[in-house]
């Protein structure tokens, strides 16, 4: 497959996973937080059937970028630690996988906060 | 029409509330979700390109659009976009940062700890509880299989 062809289904996948997001935003009275809460645990979900992996062969970027990948690197941790650590793997896996992404997160939102001095609201 | 019924008052409000313009929100979302993740798959295959190996070149590429977004907000920017956008940078890992240094950036004011401490959760704390907690439950489920010998890992 050519790079083209990744960067073109990249984008099918993340344009379809937004448009089903902005539908239910539009059309029933599920706010933003609670759309991404259900992608999340939507991502947990697939991966668990093996749904994700097969999606993620097809569309790469298109479906770990958002955050159905977030909740798949929180299975495929889970999954990784209970079959080296055992039972105790199922409590440590999931934060261990995403620990990088939600610590960039939160001290990037510290030294903004403390870097500017209030701007409008978001969210 | 009766004003004064629960069905009556519902009807007014809908009559008076803005119409939500459901096409073109959507062509936008898809669009700017879309692009989004182009641009994150071309970052991907330039750090595969670099022999880095496919876990870490996904966690880089989530931490540089967590940083990218989390910079917008602070600047000001991210916020127009979204504005178009809805979903499309809602639903991508942009969502999740902008959530996180908005909410930080608006409550400084309140404090640092139970001001800025506290409500730098308000999103990512529902996402990361639900999220955590799914996992432990297929966990305990995988755990469950492997060790009846239902499935090899």
């Amino acid at each position: 497959m050519s790079i083209y062809a990744y960067l073109i289904l990249a984008f099918i996948g993340g344009g379809i996973l937004s448009l089903i997001a902005q539908l239910l935003i539009d059309l029933t009275s599920l706010t933003p937080a609670r759309i991404l809460v259900a992608y999340v645990s939507a991502g947990v979900l697939l991966y668990a059937v093996g749904v994700y992996d097969f999606l993620f062969k097809i569309f790469g970027a298109g479906v770990s970028t958002p955050l159905i990948g977030f909740g798949a690197a929180i299975g495929r941790g889970v999954k990784e630690a209970v079959v080296k650590d055992g039972l105790l793997g199922a409590f440590s896996g999931g934060l261990s996988a995403t620990a990088t992404g939600i610590t960039v997160a939160l001290v990037a939102g510290l030294v903004a906060s403390v870097m500017t001095t209030g701007k409008p609201k978001r969210m | 029409m009766d004003i004064y019924s629960l069905e009556g008052k519902k009807k007014i409000i809908k009559e008076h509330s803005p119409k939500t313009k459901t096409l073109k929100n959507s062509c936008f979302a898809f669009l700017t979700g879309g692009v989004i993740c182009l641009l994150a798959e071309a970052l991907r295959h330039t750090f595969l390109y670099f022999d880095i190996d496919s876990k870490d070149a996904l966690t880089l590429v989530g931490v540089t659009f967590i940083l990218l977004a989390s910079s917008l907000t602070a600047l000001g920017v991210f916020d127009k976009i979204a504005r178009h956008a809805g979903a499309g940078t809602l639903v991508p890992i942009t969502g999740f940062s902008n959530a996180i240094t908005s909410q930080a950036i608006d409550s400084k004011s309140e404090g640092l700890v139970l001001g800025l401490g506290a409500k730098i959760f308000t999103v990512a704390g529902p996402v990361i509880l639900y999220g955590i907690s799914s996992g432990v439950l297929y966990g305990l489920i995988y755990f469950i299989l492997l060790s009846t010998g239902v499935v090899a890992p």
